[in-house]
């Protein structure tokens, strides 16, 4: 791995078992966390934004549901809204989409992460925590080719072990660690580059 | 990076440096904006970047400079990409709570009114037009109401105008239905036809379906209520903004304006002349003054 700091944006996707995987995973945010973090987690389409305010509440790092056209800033979590796609503009703003499924999902992971390696090209972290489906792998390739650091849940610490194997196998990613060693690596001083 | 790619980068907002991919996807928009009239350059990029790349992997194109000499010379390969480009996923009584507070909030004040004319801008193949055309039915507006409803996409209007849908998805229209508030049951106003569904016709009785390109087109009537719910999504502000204008100019003082669960007036010029309906699924009121 580079030992030079220079990721400027983590996404991550979770679907079957993801919402217990965050609320261990984003308490341990500090919350001067020093970049945006994105997060689909599949949900359904008849659900209020009840799981960003119980994240939110759960972390000291502001946890809130994405709004289109909201700029990028350090040290908030946007979690994609139930039932649009999110995506990432060139300009560092978010736009949403009601476009068809992608993978049977709507927020897709990988329409997440195709649009974040398009902005952020290889300052990116992207990481496939536990599901049930294939959503996120295409995108983790993605992030791949544009340079960026590649990270899945281990599939035997995953609550629902499918989408962490299928981007393991579709993508060969930099890291397969368990969802502690997923929160020290975040952690770690000079993984991600401080704002400017 | 040459000065030229570095002005672009800077007027796009790029932090990255614009990737040649970027440089072809303006150029793109631009020749089918000269070519054909449709502006789609203040349109979501990555909506439309993801739509493009779509195509040129159903065409077997190598680039998006490629892509572009076909669309220049070739209408019909035009044609698939603007079909690409409009959003065509809706549904009957999309998202139940919408109509349930129309029926609480709006319906009532509605029924005041001896005539009242109704846009829905954007409504592609016409689902929610039919839905809320059924909700007037059973509020006992319909026969009074004039609706117009308009998409740029000439192929969605076609369809609109049939009134017949795949049957596949008529039990989730039918649960949408009941938790919108529905009198009666779905089922009395379709019937079935092997693989689809055709509605009433009576339904479109009071509907005059057209094309109208809200990008482009301006105001066409003075109506008491617009609906256009997931379409300013895929416009960046500036365009949000002027589709906005355009919106508060043809409603009437008093008028109502119907809008996407993520979308809202908050940051828009024209927020200080209404007042919200309902936060949570968007409806708003032009102020009377």
């Amino acid at each position: 791995m580079n030992s030079h700091p220079k990721y400027r944006a983590v996404v991550i996707g979770a679907s079957a078992g993801g919402l217990m995987a965050l609320k261990k995973l984003l308490p341990a945010l500090p919350v001067d966390f020093p970049c945006p973090v994105l997060i689909v987690q599949h949900i359904s389409p008849m659900s209020d934004n009840y799981m960003s305010r119980m994240l939110d509440a759960a972390s000291n790092i502001r946890v809130k549901e994405a709004d289109e056209k909201e700029k990028l800033a350090a040290g908030v979590v946007y979690i994609a809204p139930p039932d649009y796609h999110l995506l990432v503009e060139a300009d560092e703003t978010l736009s949403l989409s009601a476009d068809d499924k992608v993978n049977y999902s709507r927020p897709s992971i990988d329409v997440l992460f195709e649009t974040a390696a398009d902005t952020f090209g290889s300052q990116l972290v992207g990481i496939v925590l536990t599901g049930a489906n294939a959503d996120g792998a295409e995108g983790l390739l993605a992030i791949k080719k544009a340079g960026g650091y590649t990270l899945v849940q281990d599939p035997d610490d995953a609550e629902s072990p499918a989408m962490p194997l299928a981007a393991i196998q579709l993508v060969k990613p930099h890291s397969i660690l368990s969802l502690r060693e997923v929160i020290r690596l975040l952690l770690k001083p000079g993984f991600i580059l401080p704002p400017k | 990076m040459d000065k030229s790619k570095e002005e672009i980068r800077q007027r796009l907002g790029h932090s990255e440096p614009t990737s040649t991919e970027n440089i072809e996807l303006e150029l793109l928009l631009q020749a089918i904006f000269l070519q054909y009239g449709y502006d789609f350059r203040n349109y979501s990029r990555a909506h439309i970047k993801r739509r493009v790349l779509h195509r040129l992997v159903q065409s077997g194109l190598k680039s998006i400079s490629e892509l572009q000499h076909k669309i220049l010379h070739d209408p019909l390969c035009f044609d698939a990409l603007i079909r690409d480009f409009s959003i065509n996923v809706t549904e009957m009584f999309r998202n139940p709570a919408f109509y349930k507070s129309m029926r609480k909030n709006v319906i009532p004040i509605l029924k005041t009114y001896p005539f009242l004319k109704i846009w829905h801008a954007g409504c592609s193949t016409g689902e929610e037009v039919y839905s809320f055309a059924i909700l007037l039915k059973e509020e006992g507006l319909y026969d009074r109401t004039q609706i117009y409803a308009t998409d740029f996409n000439t192929h969605v209007i076609q369809k609109a105008k049939t009134g017949i849908y795949p049957i596949k998805n008529i039990k989730e229209y039918t649960a949408n239905y009941q938790q919108a508030g529905g009198h009666y049951s779905f089922s009395d106003y379709y019937h079935a036809n092997n693989d689809s569904v055709i509605f009433d016709q009576s339904l479109k009785k009071q509907i005059v379906f057209a094309a109208h390109n809200l990008v482009t087109d301006g105001v066409f009537a003075e109506v008491n209520m617009i609906i256009c719910r997931n379409v300013l999504i895929y416009f960046n502000r500036e365009l949000q903004d002027q589709v906005l204008h355009l919106f508060d100019d043809s409603l009437v003082k008093g008028g109502f304006l119907g809008l996407g669960t993520k979308e809202t007036l908050q940051f828009s010029p024209i927020a200080s002349k209404y007042k919200t309906v309902d936060s949570k699924v968007k409806i708003f009121k032009k102020k009377i003054e």
